[in-house]
């Protein structure tokens, strides 16, 4: 078998702005073909990597190959290679989506049909209309739109369904499966944690700058955060829990001791992505509470973000 | 794909720097056209300030007439070539300024550095539109001032051969100044307040709005620091009766002040765009 080196590669990445550490030892890779779920908290360091990795931001130390170029050194047919879709997007836009779409086409050697673009992201009837004009849902379908109209083999999606409606949300997970098939690589941060789970390949949870775990989806946390728990009232009226490796038997007993009596607002529950994730950052927080009562560098989530860090240098400035 | 060709690779040029620059220069203008405030406060201002001084100061009678009341010329006529300059930089310094500082900071930019666009074609887009806007404004205005106001125009050659080059000259380097400038403003909403104060104060000192020969001497050296006094020099040059360079600063039109100014202003322009251009904001 030939081994296909990884399409994204990062070592021990660290980024500071002033005295602040952003993203303090963060190492992962991405297989070609592969989708990758960055999560984690605002603030977290998740937009600085993925913007190190798209080379708007020089890091401060650490190793990154983007395919197989160093971001800070990318050129113009590097850039070709790639989509990027920006967590933000606010431009004044007197120019219609087809105009947009055909436009930025003409920046790639190898683009996707602009019709085709418009179809799948779900534009068709707003293709002659001026991007001012649209809602935030459908801007951000432009901004999808824009990010694979180059063909790209590496597509960045940084929070990219916010503002969709569940309908939109749902054509859009269906657009980045049809660009999975095609073999594109993906990037994406999202805080909608089901999104991560239906598309993602794999993930990583970054929080306080580091990467606190990484895995496949259904596999990321480990064996014992994914204990399934049963639910269920009692004859008095309040609920109960039990966490077990075997929720059949657990219920087989409960309908044993009940006599065959229905068990009110029986569940099974089994951790979603979500609950793990929300058990990992939490455990996450409260290592650092403790750490933090015996340093005075205590990391606060709202620090490390890069706006609040680019605010502060300009109030200096 | 299917290997059908020998020998030849399959069709994947990168488009061309010089080629993408003539695309944006087509994406440019429809914008500059489509964007009311770049309209009025751009496009359209030199003729409505030509027209506020013809209508306003008309009946007062010809300026630089005889004292008999023969001779000079008409109101129109002598604001005709302080508006050109106004046009050119109102079209290079404000509009760019204004436009890219919006850019800058409403994500355009941060965009376009995310995709294969070289700056240069970006930039060749934004001096040709500057270019496309600033002829035809210029266009606009010559026969508004012919046909409306009844102004006669220069007839020898060589008088149309220096408003070529003072045009060409003049807006060339109200372009690089208005992407220099574009660095000031912090936010797109700041742009405004920022450059329209600088513009404004430039055409009163530079002889657009006020004449120029009747200003105190210091505010005629001052405004001979800065490019605006020596384009509608340039233009009155062209187009105001010799008898009319008597009453400037050295008593003739020194052309070849009016090209030395504009060149080292063209320099400044060129090296502080260079220095200070960006997609995004330098972090730390």
């Amino acid at each position: 078998m030939i081994s296909i080196p990884p399409v994204v590669q990062v070592r021990d990445l660290h980024k500071s702005y002033g005295s602040v550490e952003a993203v303090r030892g963060v190492s992962f890779s991405i297989a070609a073909g592969e989708t990758f779920a960055l999560l984690g908290p605002n603030g977290a360091g998740k937009s600085t990597t993925i913007e190190i990795l798209e080379g708007y931001r020089d890091r401060t130390g650490g190793e990154v190959s983007v395919l197989g170029v160093d971001p800070h050194r990318g050129g113009l047919e590097w850039k070709a290679r790639l989509g990027i879709v920006l967590q933000t997007s606010g431009e004044s836009g007197n120019v219609t989506v087809t105009e947009q779409l055909r436009h930025f086409a003409g920046f790639y050697p190898n683009p996707r049909n602009v019709d085709e673009v418009i179809d799948a992201a779900g534009l068709r009837e707003k293709a002659t209309t001026r991007i001012s004009k649209l809602s935030g849902g459908q801007r951000r379908r432009v901004d999808v739109a824009l990010g694979i109209i180059g063909r790209p083999e590496l597509l960045f999606l940084d929070e990219p369904t916010t503002g969709f409606d569940p309908e939109a949300r749902h054509q859009f997970w269906d657009l980045i499966r049809s660009l999975k098939e095609e073999g594109t690589t993906i990037l994406l941060t999202t805080h909608y944690l089901d999104e991560a789970a239906q598309l993602g390949d794999r993930a990583g949870i970054i929080a306080g700058g580091r990467l606190i775990d990484i895995g496949l989806i259904d596999e990321i946390g480990g064996a014992d955060a994914r204990v399934p728990r049963v639910r269920w009232r009692d004859d008095n009226g309040t609920v109960r829990e039990e966490r077990t490796t075997h929720p059949a038997r657990v219920v087989a007993d409960l309908a044993l001791r009940l006599n065959g009596a229905e068990p009110e607002d029986l569940e099974v529950i089994r951790p979603s992505l979500e609950d793990v994730y929300l058990s990992l950052v939490r455990g996450h927080e409260v290592e650092v509470a403790a750490a933090g009562k015996t340093s005075r560098h205590r990391h606060t989530g709202e620090a490390t973000t890069p706006d609040a860090a680019l605010t502060d240098k300009d109030v200096r400035a | 794909m299917t290997a059908t060709t020998t020998g030849t690779r399959p069709q994947k040029k990168a488009p061309g720097t010089f080629e993408l620059g003539l695309s944006r220069i087509g994406y440019e203008t429809r914008l500059y056209f489509r964007s009311p405030d770049t309209l009025f406060f751009t496009f359209f201002f030199p003729f409505i300030m030509l027209g506020i001084f013809t209508a306003a100061f008309s009946a007062s009678g010809n300026i630089g007439a005889n004292p008999d009341g023969s001779g000079g010329v008409s109101v129109g006529a002598y604001y005709l070539p302080g508006m050109l300059a106004a046009g050119m930089l109102l079209s290079g310094v404000q509009n760019l300024a204004v436009d890219i500082a919006g850019e800058k900071s409403d994500g355009t930019l941060k965009r376009l550095g995310g995709t294969p666009l070289s700056p240069l074609s970006y930039f060749l887009g934004k001096i040709g539109q500057v270019f496309v806007t600033a002829i035809l404004q210029a266009g606009l205005l010559l026969l508004v001032a012919r046909f409306l106001l009844d102004i006669a125009l220069p007839t020898e050659p060589e008088k149309w051969a220096t408003f070529a080059w003072v045009f060409l000259f003049g807006v060339i380097t109200s372009a690089f100044l208005g992407i220099a400038l574009a660095s000031v403003p912090r936010s797109g909403k700041s742009a405004t307040a920022v450059v329209i104060p600088v513009v404004l104060v430039l055409q009163f000192i530079s002889g657009v709005y006020l004449q120029f020969t009747q200003l105190p001497e210091w505010m005629q050296n001052l405004a001979s620091i800065f490019p605006l006094k020596w384009m509608a020099q340039g233009m009155r040059s062209v187009f105001l009766p010799e008898s009319f360079a008597g009453a400037e600063q050295t008593g003739s039109w020194d052309l070849v002040w009016v090209a030395g100014a504009l060149g080292m202003w063209l320099v400044v322009g060129l090296v502080v765009s260079r220095v200070t251009f960006r997609w995004i904001r330098r972090d730390a």
